[in-house]
């Protein structure tokens, strides 16, 4: 019973995280119809950001921290324009091998720059783990959870509060007839992009200093992106922040009670079995953002 | 005109280890028919149904791992383990087209990634049976009557027939009513189910044989190096064929062989003047460029300049 809390605990911190890459691939997916396989290394991006803040510039950990989402917000927009905008009126596929192939370059070009050996992300925080009764958490971890919170807070509130955020679900229902009511399509999708890539950026600058920041760690982080939104929806934000979760806790307990060597391997065997039996995701109603 | 340039073709096909002495050439050239035979059979799928597999590795490294265990563990002779690794990853593909009958584009792809990512996790995690990450060595070489097919010279034959074959079966399968019914898939399936083709029989029918074709590949490649470790489900061996099939020509089927011998050259080429990482970097750039300037790939663009001229 302490075990299963303490995995719980565990598994919330990690699937924070994944909501942050789901909402962010969801978004995507949903509202531009790109199978953006690229996800995984905007999270690298951020990692390898963050690395580069606090050890090359001597930022503090908070700036380093918005650095990286900055950077991912860049690279995303930067990718949207030049890659993405000229081939909106193409097939789902096209895009999709463009994205694949993007995904390679930047892979490498990150090893190129950073070399194969992983880095170490240093973090202000003491290691001595805060014990409540049964459950203790590294006081980093906390700080992981926390900002993940805040950031899906963030990202409600951008998506139902604010004139983007409307622009944004209105394209999500009906481009054609969002673009006759006088919304820019093509700068919706450039922010879309550019938001989904500063979410991915800023779960790879909160787990970097946990795990590791190598250049291959965008390949799982892609595939848990995925299994999050084939949990959660195509475009429905509620559903990647519950399957985040969800698949955080289902990590845990699968590396806790069958075998650590297996831990990978939950996230593969959710997308294939929920595209088998339910393909629209867990909690699908109805398909929409907010 | 045609006829006459097929046998000159043919012939040098067949006399190639006799004026080509550099075994380093030749060990090229026969990777480069390993990964013909691979990219023939994506192309089943990509090029003709309008699937793509992203999890073809897994089949590769499933025909690998059978024909190293069957011909390790059980002694069997390689002439029986290359069919059965065949049926091993057909079988595997009769799993995958079965469970992804309902599924299209992203969420096909997305199942054969994690089909290949599970795959490869039990390879690692399996130790009793693969070995583990440690791989199993000493694969012995195929036999033929008294002679051992160890040298390169003759194991070149080996996989020229196997690609010859694979050619052969893809030609015939994609000219019969089959083929037919896959290339009306792939057009428009809403039309093709109206006028009575039985949609999930063929994909299942296409993943099978694709699947198989990978697996066979699989045996030739595990026989050839006499190693076997989880990195033949490494995703590089898959992006590898997508982009072979792609630049050569997807849909036909003289563009997956093309590019097989394209980018396993290249590579080899380019090995002197750059490191890996600059290669794969390059892969990543070649294949947005070719989305963008190539997208039928280089056999139609070379068929459309001949018609012209």
């Amino acid at each position: 019973m302490e075990q299963l809390l303490q995995h719980l605990v565990n598994g919330l911190v990690l699937g924070g995280t994944y909501a942050l890459l789901g909402i962010g691939l969801t978004l995507i997916f949903g509202l531009m119809n790109v199978v953006n396989f690229a996800h995984g290394e905007f999270y690298t991006l951020g990692a390898y950001a963050a690395f580069a803040a606090l050890g090359l510039a001597g930022l503090d950990f908070t700036l380093a921290l918005l650095g990286a989402i900055a950077a991912g917000a860049l690279g995303g927009a930067l990718c949207e324009v030049s890659l993405l905008r000229p081939l909106r009126h193409e097939s789902i596929d096209t895009t999709m091998l463009v994205m694949i192939g993007l995904w390679i370059a930047m892979q490498n070009g990150e090893l190129l720059v950073w070399g194969g050996v992983a880095k170490s992300i240093s973090h202000p925080f003491p290691t001595a783990p805060l014990v409540l009764g049964p459950v203790s958490l590294a006081p980093l971890r906390l700080f992981v959870l926390l900002v993940a919170a805040a950031l899906i807070a963030a990202s409600y509130l951008l998506i139902q509060r604010t004139k983007l955020g409307r622009a944004m679900r209105a394209t999500f229902q009906d481009a054609e007839t969002s673009a006759l009511m006088g919304v820019p399509i093509e700068r919706i999708h450039t922010a879309t992009f550019a938001f989904g890539s500063a979410l991915a950026a800023a779960a790879g600058a909160l787990l970097g200093p946990i795990f590791l920041a190598y250049p291959s760690m965008g390949d799982l982080a892609s595939l848990k992106a995925f299994s999050v939104v084939i949990l959660g929806g195509l475009g429905n934000v509620p559903g990647a922040t519950l399957g985040g979760l969800l698949l955080g806790v289902a990590e845990e307990l699968g590396a806790g009670y069958v075998s650590s060597g297996y831990r990978d391997a939950v996230g593969f065997l959710i997308i294939i079995v929920v595209l088998v039996l339910r393909p629209a995701g867990i909690f699908a109603r109805a398909e929409r953002i907010g | 005109m045609r006829r006459s340039g097929r046998a000159v073709a043919a012939l040098l096909a067949l006399t190639l280890p006799f004026w080509l002495a550099n075994p380093y050439v030749l060990h090229v050239v026969i990777m480069a028919g390993i990964f013909g035979v691979l990219a023939l059979s994506l192309n089943l799928l990509l090029g003709y149904t309008g699937q793509l597999s992203l999890g073809h590795a897994a089949f590769f490294g499933i025909g690998a791992y059978t024909s190293a265990l069957l011909t390790l563990r059980l002694e069997w002779s390689f002439w029986v383990a290359l069919p059965a690794a065949a049926t091993a990853a057909g079988l595997a593909g009769w799993c995958i087209g079965r469970l992804a009958l309902k599924l299209r584009g992203a969420y096909f792809v997305l199942v054969t990634i994690s089909f290949a990512g599970v795959v490869s996790l039990v390879s690692i995690n399996w130790m009793d049976l693969t070995n583990g990450p440690l791989g199993l060595p000493g694969v012995p070489p195929p036999e033929l009557g008294p002679w051992s097919l160890r040298t390169k010279r003759a194991y070149y034959y080996l996989v020229l027939a196997a690609v010859a074959a694979s050619c052969l079966a893809c030609k015939r399968l994609v000219g019969s009513r089959i083929g037919r019914a896959f290339v009306a898939l792939r057009e428009n399936e809403s039309l093709a189910e109206s006028i009575g083709v039985d949609v999930t029989h063929y994909l299942v029918l296409a993943a099978v044989v694709s699947a198989g074709l990978a697996g066979m590949a699989g045996s030739l490649y595990a026989h050839y190096t006499r190693f076997v470790s989880p990195e033949v489900f490494l995703f590089t061996y898959t992006v590898t064929m997508v982009i072979m099939v792609v630049a050569g020509g997807k849909g036909t089927l003289a563009g997956p062989l093309v590019g097989a011998g394209l980018f396993t050259a290249l590579p080899e080429a380019l090995r002197a003047v750059t490191s890996w990482q600059w290669q794969m970097l390059a892969y990543g750039v070649l294949l947005v460029l070719l989305v963008f300037f190539l997208p039928r790939g280089i056999v139609p663009a070379l068929t459309a300049v001949r018609r012209r001229s």
